[in-house]
């Protein structure tokens, strides 16, 4: 079974400092990694390859520091790995990723299934599953929190609100994954160390066409292609107390006084 | 001419997007319509209509009787052109998550997910919606003619509307066989509370070592007359606790009066279940952790030493 993961080079939320005074958000200088969710996706790749035989190759797209985050996916267990990293295609909103996406996908052509994370860790949109799928006209799941192969169907057990429901998908398919469905292990030394001899390709504009189909058009991709218009991106104003006791005693005390006199220990 | 069309696979969710709907249609000065897609849902009809749909469109396939996107969008698509609608609202449910994207990449549309705010600025859509993993707030509008925009489920409550005089339209859908099979569908346990309901609420984080110590939690609730949440690990990953006492953006979204988060760090897709409490109180043995931030009060302290306090204290000053 060969399978295509595409991952997200997302900046490390931990570290986003909000300006006092404006709310902003301050982006600049952050560490870059994959997601959680997308991680979980290569994981789960790279089981069913270990299962089934194939081969993973794991797609990304994003800043010039792909070169090292993609490391991490190559130690994880992706056999191959192309990143897509041209000025080209940077500011794309979900679309123009998408679109991006789907031609790399086309492009390397030989695949049974395309795995992603539900969402990526910072904007959490969840578009581009879909989207993708709807390019390559696929049958897609989302949420998905088990996968197995039975007969020459892909049998992926999905969340619902209330149920838990389990789908037979014709191959090809893309499914989407939370992070329920496995816990990726730290790589060991000797996986890292592997990974750098692992065959990375970096793929400009002009080698994403697909023989017999129009090429990539670049008028359809990167900040120009956007439809979204940010209007403000602004942290929320937190207005708690935040009365904090380091000694047990006093706060014990203290806190169960001011619930008494806030009425919110009544009944 | 262009419109709005409203489509939800869940009721609530379907009446009350109507509802705000109304009022959108009204501020753009286009006619509100309305999809049912399946069997189950052409019950509604009457009710769209009553909640000011001016066109009902019914449709029904046996491609649709298992969800798949590629063939929900494909209807959707169908409806949408018959309507001459331009803004399709959803909600946000998981199935609306997987259906909302996939109908704007067949539209080429602009599309917005979880939305939590819908209003229209001279004559423009504009969404709100968290970014940057919950730490800010997003207001945005789209460039693009056509727009799916999908609301986070429970936004808006449905209210009766308009002057009822619409019309219900069966539509035929041509569908591709959906490639999808069901296979089973296994409803999942229920925790027999109303979370969203609670005046008092408790919410257990991986701050609690074993199953069994939920039992401290318990106690706490049981001497303050309250009920028990969770954050999503304790659910989703361990299933100590069921998923729909899960607290937050995957789970539900509480106002209680009084919030008593117990080991949980108050990452904020947990605390947006919470945001609304009026008062806050947290316990956590580390003091930066974030949940401190959002609290009226807090103590730094190891849960299993302070909870029994705690209910010892409560269970002193009822007495
Ligand atoms: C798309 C998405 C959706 C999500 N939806 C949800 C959701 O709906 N709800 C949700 O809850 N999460 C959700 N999450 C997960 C969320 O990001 C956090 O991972 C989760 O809330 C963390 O759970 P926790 O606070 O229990 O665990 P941790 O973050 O591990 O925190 C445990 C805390 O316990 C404290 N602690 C440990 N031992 C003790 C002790 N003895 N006494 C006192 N304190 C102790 C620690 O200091 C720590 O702060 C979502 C994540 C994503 C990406």
């Amino acid at each position: 079974m060969n399978i295509i993961v595409c991952m997200k080079q997302v900046v490390d939320l931990e570290q986003i400092r909000i300006k006092t005074q404006t709310r902003e958000p301050v982006m600049e200088g952050l560490p870059v990694m994959f997601g959680d969710f997308d991680k979980c996706a290569l994981e789960e790749a790279v089981r069913l390859k270990e299962e089934h035989g194939g081969k993973v190759t794991a797609v990304a797209a994003g800043s010039a520091k792909l070169k090292d985050t993609i490391k991490e996916a190559l130690a994880i267990g992706a056999d191959e790995a192309i990143i897509l990293t041209d000025e080209a295609y940077q500011g794309s909103d979900t679309m123009g990723s998408a679109r991006l996406l789907a031609q790399v996908i086309q492009k390397i052509g030989d695949y049974d299934l395309i795995l992603m994370g539900d969402g990526s860790a910072d904007d959490y949109s969840g578009e581009v599953p879909p989207r993708v799928a709807e390019i390559l006209d696929l049958p897609q799941a989302g949420f998905a929190r088990e996968i197995k192969v039975v007969d020459d169907a892909l049998h992926v057990t999905r969340d619902l609100e209330a149920a838990h429901e389990t789908i037979a998908l014709e191959l090809p398919a893309l499914v989407s994954v939370s992070t329920e469905i496995n816990t990726p292990p730290l790589p060991a030394l000797t996986d890292i160390l592997k990974a750098g001899r692992k065959p990375l390709h970096t793929w400009a504009p002009d080698e994403v066409g697909v023989p017999d189909k129009a090429g990539l058009d670049p008028a359809q991709i990167g900040t120009n292609a956007s439809v979204v218009e940010v209007l403000s991106n602004l942290a929320p104003v937190q207005d708690r107390k935040e009365i904090i006791f380091e000694d047990v005693e006093e706060g014990l005390a203290e806190i169960t006084k001011a619930l008494e006199s806030e009425g919110v220990l009544e009944q | 001419m262009s419109g709005i069309l409203i489509y939800s696979e869940v009721k609530s969710t379907f009446l009350g997007l109507l509802t705000r709907g109304r009022a959108l249609a009204e501020a753009l000065d286009q006619p509100l319509t309305a999809a049912l897609l399946g069997e189950e849902s052409a019950a509604w009809a009457g009710e769209a209509l009553s909640h000011g749909a001016e066109r009902v469109f019914v449709g029904d396939s046996p491609q649709l009787d298992v969800f798949q996107a590629r063939t929900y969008a494909d209807a959707l698509a169908q409806v949408a052109a018959q309507a001459e609608a331009d803004i399709i609202l959803t909600g946000s449910t998981l199935r609306g998550r997987e259906l909302a994207p996939r109908l704007t990449q067949k539209l080429e549309a602009g599309c917005a997910t979880d939305v939590t705010d819908l209003a229209v600025e001279d004559r423009r859509l504009i969404t709100q919606r968290r970014a940057l993993g919950g730490k800010t707030l997003s207001t945005e509008a789209r460039t693009s003619p056509k727009q799916v925009i999908a609301v986070m489920p429970k936004l808006y409550e449905a209210e009766p509307g308009g002057d009822g005089t619409g019309e219900i339209v069966e539509i035929p859908l041509e569908l591709e066989p959906s490639a999808t099979r069901l296979v089973e569908s296994k409803a999942k346990p229920s925790g027999g509370v109303d979370i969203e309901a609670a005046e008092i609420l408790i919410g257990v984080g991986r701050g609690f070592e074993k199953e069994e110590d939920l039992q401290l939690a318990q106690d706490l609730a049981d001497a303050l007359g309250g009920a028990v949440g969770c954050t999503r690990p304790l659910s989703y990953d361990y299933n100590w606790l069921p998923d729909d006492l899960t607290i937050g953006l995957s789970g539900k979204i509480c106002a209680p009066r009084l919030y008593i988060a117990l080991g949980l760090s108050g990452q904020i897709q947990h605390t947006v279940g919470i945001m609304d409490s009026d008062v806050i109180l947290a316990i956590n043995k580390e003091k930066s952790a974030p949940m401190f931030k959002m609290s009226d009060y807090g103590i730094v302290g190891d849960l299993y030493e302070v909870v029994p306090r705690l209910v010892e204290k409560i269970r002193g000053a009822g007495n």
